[in-house]
């Protein structure tokens, strides 16, 4: 290790701008905590000890004005929708949408509620729906990682210009 | 004391407002006219004999042509227990509150008062309590029909059920 360190100032790698912000933004994804029902169980075991999120980068916010990523996980009621796109709207671009659950992909085990939401993306856009009633930690950790190659995908500077 | 004797002790201290004692079910209960629900209540938390110091559940059914609320009391220091109903007309579903005997009765009646529309004189703050406070109808009666929209949610099913 120690030759490594002492090599490091004279060595250089070469990238491209996009591909640097990418990884920048794919290994720093803060995402929301945001539990409604259930599924914010398996959110906190996939933050926990054994799942362990954060060796992706990935660390819990308690606002939506420091996140990148919101995990709605659980049951939206239609008195909650509101408060989700609310939510969605104060977190700052470029921000991404996991759907963690049957209840948030499309009612789920409510389906039939007179006050449940029939899927979060009625009120907000989703990137990835991680199937499941609750999803596994696995599952989540999954659905974290594809949104992290979509990030990779992305030509974030052209996109903006 | 057994249930014969809780309703005797009612019947002699309120001939008119309370009624027969129903033992075919599994826990019997006594009907009580609406007018007289809190002085009974006061009366079964007051006497000595009865003492019943705990409102362990307050909440209402549709019978189709009427709505009975029923009361769940429990007396910690007899070991005993009593179950009351009271039966409102659903054109004019006005009751009284119990909330000056037990606090706990608060937000009991605005659950019933949300979901079934049971509006109870005397109460301090009778709001809903779960659903959203521009709600229309009261979802747990028989005849309330499933909103298609609320707040600009479209909530219609592609699917019959």
């Amino acid at each position: 290790m120690m030759s490594l360190y002492n090599e490091l100032p004279s060595t250089f790698v070469t990238t491209n701008v996009d591909k640097l912000i990418n990884w920048g933004r794919a290994s720093s994804l803060w995402y929301l905590l945001f539990g409604l029902a259930c599924c914010g169980i398996e959110l906190m075991q996939t933050g926990g000890p054994r799942a362990d999120i954060d060796r992706f980068g990935s660390v819990p916010r308690a606002t939506p004005r420091q996140s990148d990523l919101m995990i709605v996980a659980g049951t939206v009621t239609l008195k909650m929708a509101s408060r989700v796109k609310l939510l969605y709207d104060q977190m700052p671009h470029p921000k991404y949408v996991i759907s963690m659950g049957s209840c948030s992909n499309c009612g789920g085990l409510f389906d039939l509620g007179y006050s449940v939401l029939r899927g979060v993306d009625k009120v907000i856009p989703v990137d990835l729906y991680v199937p499941g009633c609750p999803p596994r930690p696995e599952a989540l950790t999954e659905g974290l990682i594809q949104v992290q190659d979509k990030i990779h995908r992305e030509r974030y500077l052209a996109r903006n210009n | 004391m057994n249930a014969e004797a809780i309703h005797q002790t009612l019947k002699k201290r309120f001939p008119d407002g309370v009624g027969e004692l129903h033992t075919e079910t599994i826990d019997p209960w006594i009907e009580v006219q609406p007018e007289h629900i809190a002085d009974v209540c006061r009366f079964c938390k007051e006497d000595e004999a009865l003492g019943f110091d705990f409102l362990s559940n307050l909440t209402g059914v549709d019978a189709h042509n009427d709505l009975l609320v029923v009361y769940h009391l429990y007396a910690y220091g007899k070991r005993h227990s009593a179950v009351l109903k009271v039966r409102v007309p659903k054109g004019k579903p006005v009751t009284k509150t119990v909330t000056t005997v037990w606090r706990t009765a608060n937000w009991f009646e605005r659950e019933c008062y949300d979901l079934l529309g049971v509006r109870f004189e005397g109460h301090p703050d009778l709001r809903r309590l779960l659903l959203p406070d521009d709600w229309e109808g009261h979802p747990l009666r028989k005849e309330y029909m499933f909103p298609t929209e609320y707040g600009g949610i479209d909530n219609t099913r592609d699917y019959g059920f």
